[in-house]
């Protein structure tokens, strides 16, 4: 052979793994990027407009909501909910291939690259994924006069880390799995709940007294708090600094029980 | 031989999946540049050994050692310096060749412009060059086999592992990945290959063991294990199906050795002729009668009492 290479190995490795969805992502960018502006506002025009108008003319709507409106209200939970969308059905099937049917993961594991790399390759890709919905969502946003604000910025990242507080936990369970036929009771049982449940049409105090503890458990729900509290203000910094703490530590364990079971998948 | 010498040697090596025993201790060395078989029928641990030297399994027990390092502790450094072409293609059927050459290199750490004249040049020796921009869904076995072993190439390794690497190929396509092999192990490659196809052991490796239910019953050359365990040839003679057996006594003595299989006796001896003659001579006369040369299909049938199911 002429051409001759160094045995080497990377401290890249996560963007190795990336480089992979990287190219399948650049193919279909633009579809995903329109995917998450036409979403939303069919959301915002079905829900926002048409509930919000109902909402607003009724008695009670001031007390529960304040001085914001209801298409407000319900505009800014988009940011965390639809992120929440994309990325677990991302941690699901797309995360699959790589064990199954394309076998992707087994190739990358006879190079120098490790289960460890795999897992923060897989979320490199989670988050762009995760910020291109959410910007996405934020630039529709900024269309109305409602929820224009600076905070739109900050709020598409948590949007982001909301999606990746649900994607790293499934991906780790989606490892362990040989079949995917379970993985639609995950959104219907899952995540469509949390949809319903985690404060994104109504605040939490809504719901009876024994469920609201529940919704304190979703990531979701502390997602919806931030992104609103970003956007609309309102939202004291202990508290804004509570909800990220708990994203963050649905990330951390999704990381850590990710790395062993990609390991254990990977290296029977 | 000395241990830093031989890409691998293991001694001992176990591996277990709960109760299942894939592999139960067997002893192996390597030498560099060699061709190295395993042999053996579906479930003989082949692919749990491969799996062991190929560092993405660990031993449950026994010593293993690849360029002298731990593949458990030094996995990295290990594979870093492989190339394995795995059982099933793991390509993205959806890229075109050259991008799944060019992202494997980068698993390397190879730079952008090398891994991009690289791929060029295996893509050459692979006789691809006109697939570059193909995507990968609509290439024939042989050509995603070829794909396969391009890819594994890709860091110039020490050490190429093949794990049954023509199963699934029609007669020309495996020839072609024969051809390559051979030009490979003339550059000095050390091979180490699992298969199941008897004629592809002979053609491709200086040594190797013949692995039944996770242990190693024979060790050597495909030549010497011939001369070793069975006659220089084989009469095949058919009485019709089921009635074989019965022929046993008529033909005792007109070899060293007979085989009884459901469909056809083998007779290994020195002289095939001069055993038909011997048949015809006591006026026997199968239904069809055949002479041909002994091969590890025979060695197989004679350590373990079965044939290998293709």
């Amino acid at each position: 052979m002429n051409v001759t290479v160094q045995h080497r190995i990377s401290s890249w490795g996560p963007s190795r793994v990336y480089l992979r969805d990287w190219i399948y992502f650049k193919r279909m960018w633009w579809s995903v990027l329109i995917g998450s502006i036409v979403q939303p506002l069919m959301f915002l025009l079905g829900v926002g407009l048409g509930v919000g108008e109902l909402v607003d003319q009724g008695p009670e709507a001031a007390n529960v909501l304040g001085d914001t409106s209801y298409f407000a209200f319900y505009a800014t939970a988009l940011l965390a909910t639809t992120s929440m969308f994309v990325l677990a059905q991302e941690s699901l099937w797309p995360t699959m291939d790589g064990f199954t049917w394309s076998n992707a993961h087994q190739a990358m594991i006879s190079t120098p690259l490790n289960a460890t790399d795999i897992v923060f390759g897989k979320m490199l890709h989670y988050a762009v994924r995760g910020i291109v919905t959410s910007g996405g969502v934020a630039l529709v946003l900024a269309l109305f006069a409602d929820t224009r604000s600076f905070g739109l910025i900050p709020a598409a990242f948590v949007g982001m880390l909301t999606g990746l507080a649900f994607a790293m936990p499934i991906a780790a369970w989606t490892a362990t799995r040989t079949t995917d036929n379970s993985f639609p009771a995950i959104l219907r049982f899952g995540i469509i709940p949390m949809f319903l449940f985690g404060g994104a049409f109504y605040p939490i105090e809504q719901l009876p007294t024994w469920l609201q503890p529940v919704a304190w458990c979703t990531p979701l729900w502390h997602g919806v708090e931030l992104c609103r509290g970003l956007v609309l203000g309102g939202l004291s910094l202990g508290a804004g600094l509570g909800h990220l703490a708990v994203l963050l530590a649905f990330i951390a364990a999704g990381i850590l029980a990710a790395r062993v079971t990609f390991e254990r998948r990977l290296r029977p | 031989m000395d241990a830093i010498a031989s890409p691998v040697v293991a001694t001992g090596l176990v591996k277990q999946f709960g109760d299942f025993t894939a592999v139960a201790g067997i002893d192996v060395e390597v030498a560099p540049g060699e061709a190295f078989g395993f042999l053996g029928p579906n479930g003989a641990g082949k692919t749990s050994t491969m799996r062991m030297i190929g560092c993405v399994s660990p031993p449950t027990s026994g010593s293993l050692r690849i360029f002298g390092l731990d593949p458990v502790a030094d996995g990295r450094q290990i594979r870093a310096r492989m190339g394995v072409v795995p059982q099933l293609d793991q390509l993205d059927n959806e890229l075109t060749v050259m991008e799944n050459l060019v992202i494997y290199g980068r698993y390397f750490d190879i730079s952008r412009s090398d891994v991009k004249a690289k791929a060029k040049e295996l893509l050459e020796f692979v006789q691809l060059t006109e697939k570059a921009g193909s995507k990968v869904d609509p290439l024939s076995g042989g050509q995603k086999r070829r794909v396969s072993i391009a890819r594994s190439l890709i860091n110039d390794p020490d050490l190429l592992l093949l794990d049954e690497p023509t199963t699934g190929l029609d007669p020309q396509a495996r020839h072609v990945l024969w051809d390559r092999l051979y030009q490979l192990k003339e550059r000095g490659a050390t091979q180490v290959i699992t298969t199941h196809f008897m004629d592809e052991a002979e053609q491709l490796c200086d040594r190797l063991v013949v692995m039944d239910g996770g242990l190693i019953v024979a060790e050597g050359s495909p030549q010497g294990l011939i001369a070793e365990h069975v006659r220089r040839e084989v009469l095949e003679v058919r009485f019709g199906y089921g009635r074989n057996i019965e022929m046993m006594p008529a033909v005792d003595g007109v070899g060293d050795r007979i085989e009884v299989l459901p469909d056809r006796l083998l007779i290994y001896t020195d002289d095939g002729d001069a055993s038909l003659s011997e048949l015809h001579r006591r006026q026997i006369v199968p239904e069809s009668a055949l002479v041909r040369r002994s091969s590890l299909e025979d060695v197989f049938l004679k350590l373990t009492g079965r044939t290998l199911v293709e």
